[in-house]
């Protein structure tokens, strides 16, 4: 099979993939030899060989392009094609950062643009497009809560809440700015526990970063009250807004009461997901944050646009100007949707989830049975009594073509299922998705066998994590790693 | 099945002295089967001194990380590089040849403090049923 | 009409609503209060795809691009030769419409790929291990300060005067996120603290030349500090790998290896470090394995280091990274090989010298540094950079960066294997017009 050989076993010395031209200018002398390498170890290809090695690879892989892919969270939702090539048009692709400002007046175009739209569609005052995924949007928002409190001459705020369904990356970021985190129980409906906010916040607490919807999927009702006991004891709102497909073209973030939201373009915004990336994190903010954005932003100048930094900038998050090629295809999206475009995305997002919700509920234990909003989490619960878990469930869906839905997390529903569907699956497919879960229910009843060495028809089956991690097999060899010096 | 000699923690660590003020120190059974397949110890370096209660490592598996807690006071004198080295050893036979780190016990009254074998099998079952 | 990308009709959605038991989607939202609903969103209104194809091109010609203009632009983002067989891998919608590999068996693809990708760049780099990339060369400089702040259990930073200000200032961002110092260290190291965690430097610098390594590795680690360095892969063709400077942690940006510039981004945090740190390393990392069946295949692995498990005790908040455009850097690398890469290499270098030679003979340019260069050295010019700049321009030319800030006069001036004799010729009859 294919993926039994890597580039050392079909390299061989004189080939190569591409062609080069020779040199057009007398050579120089070389520099002194110690600063040169003595040899170089790399695999030698023919094109022919490059090519059918990474289309084989690429037969291998599952994408949103192949079938349903309702990893929670992750909004897996359909890549417009078109995107692709208009991100791929010469002018945008090739122009430098640092050419003169003057002469990419288009691209601060659909800089400034894209600020103005995202700050619309979250109900926010200002944007800075500078973070380069969601987790340095995170990262952003939680600089300029420090940022804040700092210009302010607060030096007590150094604590942050989430609640217990938060994120990974939410704790952290918190870290990575030196704020210590306290988690804030939910109650027995899946919503913020109100008693336990009260009690935790204080005026040592600087923020409480919600995800809304939360990780579970559901729309806290208590979000005014929410709002308004962190602001009058001081602190700020923060919304990791990973969850924004829920609410695109319905509701904005700003009215909600948060004061800054870090967005995934990849995610809501139809940017491919690229098999982990390049993705892009814009942050929007109200006034209050504006002067704390992180740099640069694009601005109106008398004839065209250029970049400036915010007063008081938090500083610069990469060496230029967040993800632009990323963008492009955001901004596109956009476009192509406007107001009632996005309300519809939201709209069929959660009847989506709404619909699997119930449909399974009778096969498949739902922690919290009230409206979902555009995704919905079940647990291996009743599973469990045949001792079948949520990773044998994952496995399984395999088998009938399906890629799982995020399992085992939020971390506050044993063996969670979380699955996001998004607006651009159909009935059919969902209905599909629907059997072979109901499948996979009676499998755990009759024949759990299959399912505890399920998956059976994948190229491969149930890789060894242990080993991995115990002794880890991170690169291949070729020749001598370390040169002469 | 927990060895009646040994003393136990609540976060299910064991220690067995085998003299006056040493004694080797482990995880028990239960903490083994909960964490799974075991991949990385992060263990503290040869005298070290440790408090009782007190964080001093780490133990990895797969998809979790959990605390090590010194069940006593003192100092380390030797840790297991066998298990280091193989940390199924410690899936394997956690109250043999899967201990962790020997200790030399700067106040063994403290032992007093722990559960016996039997007290530790109540707050097993006692876990066990609230689990479920 | 319909939008593309919703399947459903309304017949559909009318079905579902009636399992679900509401009469419409509004109902739904019943948990959002009322007046957050249904608010007004000012947006431009839709246009087609014809249309907006057509509005975008003409925003894109806005632009000057560099297969118009030539470019004698780098400090740090390079226009190289693309070969056509690396967008013709990564646009296989297998690979970018995957997202990360959680699921193995359905992403084997993704994952012997990062294998891959992480065996050229220790390969290349003479480094021992590599992850599966960060977000840019900047960031992930400033991420392997922080590592090796962890490392040492030390909290101050110092970075070389001659690295890129760009990557300093991403530094400084991150360091001050913990409240680290980050301190400027010119060459001479004079005034270097001993407490410090790393000493960050580049090579070749910023300002494109080479630098005595060595002599930096053995102060560092005297003072039991990690010796971190930027490196331009591309040099790495003919340089020596900075595995044998001794390094601990070495970072690069990975654009100039297959992807086109992009006004900055999407680019690629190369990073890679000794063995020993490699649980400290930040970001995602493939291993080889086997499955039940014995047949081998790839995972991510060390996940205990991530934030989706140690949450806030995690290496970084990492979670999306670039890997298509690692993907990418993969392809081309491989594409190269190793007789490629050194070509490149050496197309650079000698066009460079070539065009510095040449340059250096104006009258009113004088070269600024005498010591060995790659492909990027700093001239020292007869009038403002900025007009000049201007000059060149209007002929169809974009430049070197205008360096007065730090050097009177100076331009950091950047030729690639994608600039030909009649460029560079150009470039010098125009300056010597000046």
């Amino acid at each position: 099979m294919s993926h039994h050989y890597l580039l050392p076993d079909i390299s061989q010395a004189g080939k190569i993939g591409c062609s080069l031209p020779p040199l057009d200018v007398p050579p120089a002398g070389l520099p002194p030899n110690e600063l040169l390498r003595q040899g170089l170890e790399l695999p030698e290809v023919s094109e022919v060989e490059l090519v059918r090695y990474f289309t084989a690879l690429s037969k291998l892989n599952y994408g949103v392009d192949t079938g349903f892919y309702p990893l929670g969270s992750c909004t897996m939702k359909y890549n417009p094609k078109w995107h692709e090539d208009v991100a791929k048009f010469t002018g945008f692709t090739s122009i430098h950062p640092y050419q003169p400002v003057d002469s990419a007046q288009g691209a601060l175009q659909l800089m400034f643009e894209l600020q103005k739209y995202l700050a619309e569609i979250t109900g926010m005052s200002a944007t800075s497009l500078a973070p380069i995924a969601g987790a340095q949007g995170e990262l952003a928002s939680l600089l300029m809560v420090k940022a804040y409190y700092q210009a302010r001459g607060d030096k007590l705020r150094r604590k942050i809440l989430v609640p217990d369904s938060a994120h990974g990356t939410n704790p952290a970021t918190a870290a990575m700015c030196g704020f210590e985190t306290i988690s804030v129980p939910s109650d027995s409906e899946g919503n913020l526990d109100l008693k336990s906010l009260e009690f935790v916040m204080n005026e040592e607490v600087a923020t409480l970063t919600l995800t809304m919807p939360t990780t579970l999927g559901l729309f806290d009702p208590q979000i005014a009250e929410i709002s308004q006991l962190i602001h009058e004891r001081g602190g700020l709102l923060c919304s990791d807004g990973a969850n924004l497909n829920a609410l695109l073209g319905k509701v904005k973030f700003g009215d909600l009461g948060f004061d800054c939201v870090q967005l995934n373009l990849h995610k809501t915004f139809s940017t491919p997901h690229g098999g982990g990336g390049p993705g892009s994190g814009p942050v929007c903010v109200k006034s209050n944050l504006a002067e704390f954005l992180p740099s640069p932003l694009v601005v109106e100048k008398e004839k065209g646009y250029t970049f400036t930094s915010p007063a008081k900038s938090i500083g610069s998050l990469g060496a230029a100007y967040g993800n632009f090629g990323v963008m492009v295809k955001a901004y596109a999206y956009i476009r192509s949707l406007g107001a009632e475009g996005l309300k519809e995305v939201s709209e069929n997002a959660v009847i989506n989830a709404n619909y699997l919700k119930e449909k399974l509920k009778a096969y498949y234990h739902l922690p919290y049975d009230r409206t979902c909003m555009h995704e919905v989490v079940f647990s291996d619960k009743r599973q469990k009594a045949q001792g079948v878990k949520t990773l044998d469930i994952a496995k399984r869906l395999l088998d009938f073509g399906f890629h799982p839905p995020t399992v085992y997390f939020p971390l506050v529903v044993d063996g969670a299922l979380m699955t996001e569907p998004t607006e651009t699956e159909s009935k059919a497919t969902l209905d599909a998705y629907i059997e072979a879960m109901k499948e996979i229910a009676r499998e755990a009843d009759e024949n759990p066998e299959i399912l505890h060495t399920a998956p059976h028809n994948t190229p491969v089956r149930r890789l060894d994590e242990v080993a991995a991690a115990r002794k880890p097999d991170l690169h291949w060899e070729m020749g001598s790693q370390k040169t002469e010096d | 099945m927990n060895p009646k000699e040994y003393k136990y923690t609540r976060e299910h660590e064991w220690i067995c002295p085998d003299s006056e003020d040493k004694g080797k120190m482990g995880l028990t059974d239960y903490a083994q089967d909960q964490l799974g397949d075991l991949v990385f110890l992060d263990l503290p370096a040869t005298g070290t001194q440790v408090e009782q209660s007190k964080k001093i490592g780490e133990i990895e598996s797969v998809k979790a990380v959990s605390d090590l807690f010194s069940p006593i006071s003192g100092r380390v004198l030797e840790v297991n590089q066998a298990a280091i080295d193989e940390p199924q050893l410690v899936n394997q036979d956690p109250y043999g040849a899967g201990w962790l780190v020997r200790l030399e016990l700067s106040n063994p009254a403290e032992l007093d403090a722990l559960m016996n074998s039997n007290e530790y099998d109540k707050f097993v079952a006692g876990l066990e049923e609230e689990s479920e | 009409m319909s939008s593309p990308y919703l399947p459903n009709t309304d017949t559909d959605r009318r079905a579902m609503l009636r399992e679900i038991g509401v009469s419409s989607a509004d109902e739904l939202f019943h948990d959002v209060p009322e007046k957050f609903r249904n608010v007004r969103f000012k947006l431009p209104p839709p246009l087609s795809e014809l249309e907006l194809k057509e509005e975008l091109r003409q925003l894109s010609n806005h632009n000057a691009n560099l297969d118009d203009y030539v470019c004698f632009l780098g400090a740090g983002y390079y226009r190289h030769f693309i070969p056509s067989v690396i967008g013709h891998i990564t646009g296989r919608s297998e690979f970018y419409t995957a997202y990360t590999p959680y699921q193995a068996e359905a992403s084997q693809g993704t994952l012997q790929t990062i294998y891959e990708y992480q065996s050229l760049i220790c390969q290349l780099t003479g480094m021992e291990v590599s992850n599966a990339g960060m977000y840019d060369g900047s960031t992930a400089v400033a991420e392997a300060a922080l590592m090796a702040c962890r490392i040492t259990r030390r909290d101050k930073v110092a970075v070389l005067s001659t690295v890129n200000p760009g990557y300093g200032k991403v530094i400084d961002t991150y360091a001050k996120g913990h409240d680290i110092p980050s301190e400027k260290v010119e060459p001479n190291l004079d005034g270097l603290a001993s407490d410090c965690a790393c000493l960050i430097v580049q090579q070749p610098n910023f300002f494109g030349h080479f630098e005595d390594i060595g002599a930096y590795t053995q102060k560092a680690h005297d003072m039991g500090a990690l010796l971190i360095i930027i490196v331009d892969p591309i040099s790495l063709g003919m340089f020596k790998p900075p595995g044998n400077y001794g390094a601990d942690i070495v970072v690069a940006e990975g654009q100039a290896l297959g992807s086109p510039i992009s006004f900055g981004g999407p680019g690629l945090g190369i990073f890679t470090c000794r063995k020993e740190y490699l649980r400290q390393m930040p970001g995602r990392i493939v291993s080889k394995t086997t499955d039940v069946g014995g047949q081998p295949g790839y995972v991510l692995t060390l996940a205990t280091r991530e934030q989706h498990i140690r949450r806030e005790r995690a290496t970084s908040n990492i979670c999306t990274n670039e890997a298509l455009v690692a993907l990418a850097a993969t392809v081309y690398l491989a594409a190269l090989g190793k007789r490629g890469l050194r070509q490149v290499a050496e197309l650079c270098y000698h066009k460079a010298h070539y065009a510095a030679e040449a340059i250096g003979k104006l009258k009113g340019y004088s070269l600024v540094f005498q010591q060995p260069f790659f492909k990027e050295f700093v001239v020292c010019c007869p009038v403002a950079p900025s007009q000049i700049n201007e000059v060149l321009f209007k002929e169809r030319i974009i430049g070197g960066l205008d360096l007065s800030q730090m050097i009177d006069n100076g331009m950091l001036l950047c030729v690639t294997e994608v600039n030909t004799k009649q460029d560079i010729d150009r470039l010098v009859e125009i300056l010597g017009a000046l």
